[in-house]
């Protein structure tokens, strides 16, 4: 392995996040809720999302536990949540798998992206993919949670 | 006592490299490597007598059943079994708790009975357990642990009382590394009229093992962490005990007469061992025994006791690493599970790797008691027959690398 592929997976906004996480504060009376575990790590990750009276996420709140990519995504996840509506951080989600996935993203896309896209040195660590996903994993558990209570 | 250098050379893998660097295997306790011995049995199995057991009056059909009886005798030597009859074949240490929860305790544990568990278990001695508890209305206990992760035996009393029905104890846990006193488990187990029950996955591989001198009911363990190949497992189990279960899966072999509407049971060993076994790995455990029995378990044990002694040594000069269980390499197994600071052992793993180094990280399918501890994952590095001093010493410097890369990237 080349000494800057490492460099490629712990780049230093990424061991920012991981030292000092953003948006730790538990959000207790939060619309969208979800506790998301690697069962083959132990990492975890609790999520929560208050939602703003049209819909957009006012305010998001992380809280976990994990190794450095795991815990730096989440934190830049809550970043990139806010003021977003939950169509839109269906689509960051599935984007974020989409490079996570290997495919190339338009520069559209890539924007949309924001923060995120320097995560895109996981993917030369295949068994750190999932670290990266567990986030995304656990705001996909989340929302579907929300939508299904708000049907019935 | 053999020197771990010469015998390198029987392991084809260990002569790789990992991206550009000689790989340092130390992650034994997950599985271990397979000397060309074992290999060469597979080989010879699928070119030479390859044919299914116990069931041809041809040649090689004759053959291959001779070869897996003969691993079977092998094996049952190995762990001082007074017959084969009570040494099964199974895939794995998990499928051989298995049997026993559903054949034994499904059986004979009911409302209000207890079984008893340590608090370090692995899953797979932990999970069967529950299964049975939930369903049958009984109680599942734990038998607490020390600070440094054994049994803790001022507990035998209080935890194992008139009602339990069994005991499963883990013989060296894997996380911990510490060497359990199962033998005064056993007694106890057996002054209330319980069963006793051995999780030797990391015990059968690492030191001499007599069951008859352990007096266990069951011991269970795998062979892919004792230079077989992965899938063959061993339960061995009391023939009086096992005479009166019934069988775990139901099907071909495992039968003496069949009718539509019922069946009777094949004899010992055969009783639970349903369908095709999976004899060629079998047979290559028997010649992963012979090759253990070349080097004598004695001088593994010794072995193992002074890398252990020099791995503990290395580790407590680096002040940033804390390392769980028994202070003293006597008190455990060939491992050392470790925490570096505030560096995830994920992090710390994946910066071991690009060193060539691979040790295990995570919660080594010891959850609960992680949780405990109030960890989520820890490192793991441990050792066989053929890691050396200088392998640790590769793992030391590779720690220091990691310390320092994650400190200046703070």
């Amino acid at each position: 392995m080349l000494p800057n592929e490492l460099d490629d997976l712990y780049k230093d906004v990424i061991l920012d996040h991981y030292r000092s996480p953003r948006n730790t504060k538990r959000l207790e009376d939060a619309h969208v809720k979800a506790h998301g575990l690697n069962p083959f790590c132990g990492d975890e990750v609790d999520l929560q999302l208050l939602l703003n009276g049209d819909g957009t996420i006012k305010e998001v709140g992380f809280q976990g536990r994990g190794c450095s990519i795991s815990q730096a995504s989440a934190s830049m996840l809550t970043e990139e949540l806010k003021s977003k509506t939950l169509e839109e951080a269906e689509a960051l989600r599935k984007l974020f798998r989409r490079m996570m996935q290997g495919e190339k993203l338009t520069d559209a896309e890539l924007e949309f992206l924001g923060s995120l896209e320097v995560l895109e040195g996981v993917r030369k660590f295949p068994v750190r993919i999932k670290c990266a996903l567990l986030a995304f994993s656990t705001l996909e558990d989340g929302i579907t949670e929300y939508k299904r209570k708000k049907r019935s | 006592m053999f020197d771990p250098k010469d015998i390198r050379k029987d392991f084809p893998i260990l002569s790789r490299t990992v991206h550009g660097k000689p790989l340092v295997y130390l992650d034994n306790a997950a599985t271990s490597q397979k000397p060309r011995q074992v290999i060469q049995t597979l080989v010879d199995c699928y070119e030479l007598y390859n044919a299914n057991v116990h069931r041809g009056v041809h040649t090689i059909s004759v053959e291959a059943t001779e070869r897996m009886e003969e691993a079977r005798r092998k094996v049952s030597r190995f762990i001082n079994a007074p017959s084969t009859e009570g040494v099964i074949f199974v895939r794995n240490t998990t499928e051989a708790v298995n049997l026993v929860a559903n054949s034994w305790a499904m059986d004979n544990v009911g409302q209000g009975d207890e079984i008893v568990v340590s608090e370090v278990e692995h899953h797979s001695n932990l999970v069967p357990w529950q299964k049975v508890a939930h369903q049958k209305g009984a109680t599942l206990k734990l038998l607490p642990a020390t600070e440094d992760g054994r049994v803790d035996l001022s507990f035998l009393e209080s935890i194992i009382t008139q009602h339990t029905k069994l005991v499963s104890v883990v013989h060296i846990s894997n996380m911990t590394g510490a060497i359990n006193p199962v033998k005064e488990i056993g007694r106890r187990a057996h002054q209330v009229g319980a069963l006793f029950m051995v999780d030797g996955a990391q015990s059968v591989p690492h030191m001499p093992i007599d069951v008859c001198n352990l007096d266990c009911d069951f011991l269970a363990f795998s062979g892919h962490k004792m230079l077989a190949p992965p899938g063959i497992g061993v339960l061995f189990g009391k023939v009086s005990i096992l005479e009166k279960m019934e069988p775990f899966l139901r099907g071909g072999e495992m039968v003496r007469e069949v009718w539509y509407d019922h069946a009777t049971w094949n004899d010992l060993p055969n009783k639970f061992e349903a369908g095709t076994p999976n004899f060629t790995d079998a047979v290559a455990l028997g010649a992963a025994v012979d090759y253990l029995d070349g080097l004598g378990m004695d001088a593994v044990r010794q072995h193992e006791i002074d890398i252990t002694t020099y791995a503990l040594k290395a580790f407590a000069e680096l002040e940033e690493l804390d390392v769980i269980g028994p202070k003293e390499a006597q008190d455990r197994g060939g491992l050392v599970t470790f925490t570096a600071g505030d560096i995830h052992p994920h992090d710390l793993g994946t910066f071991l790797d690009s060193e060539g180094v691979a040790i295990r990280t995570g919660h080594h399918c010891v959850m609960p008691y992680h949780r405990k501890l109030g960890l989520v994952a820890t490192g793991r590095a441990s050792f066989y027959v053929y890691n050396t001093n200088e392998e640790i010493d590769t793992l030391i410097q590779a720690l220091k690398k990691a310390l320092a890369y994650f400190a200046h990237a703070s």
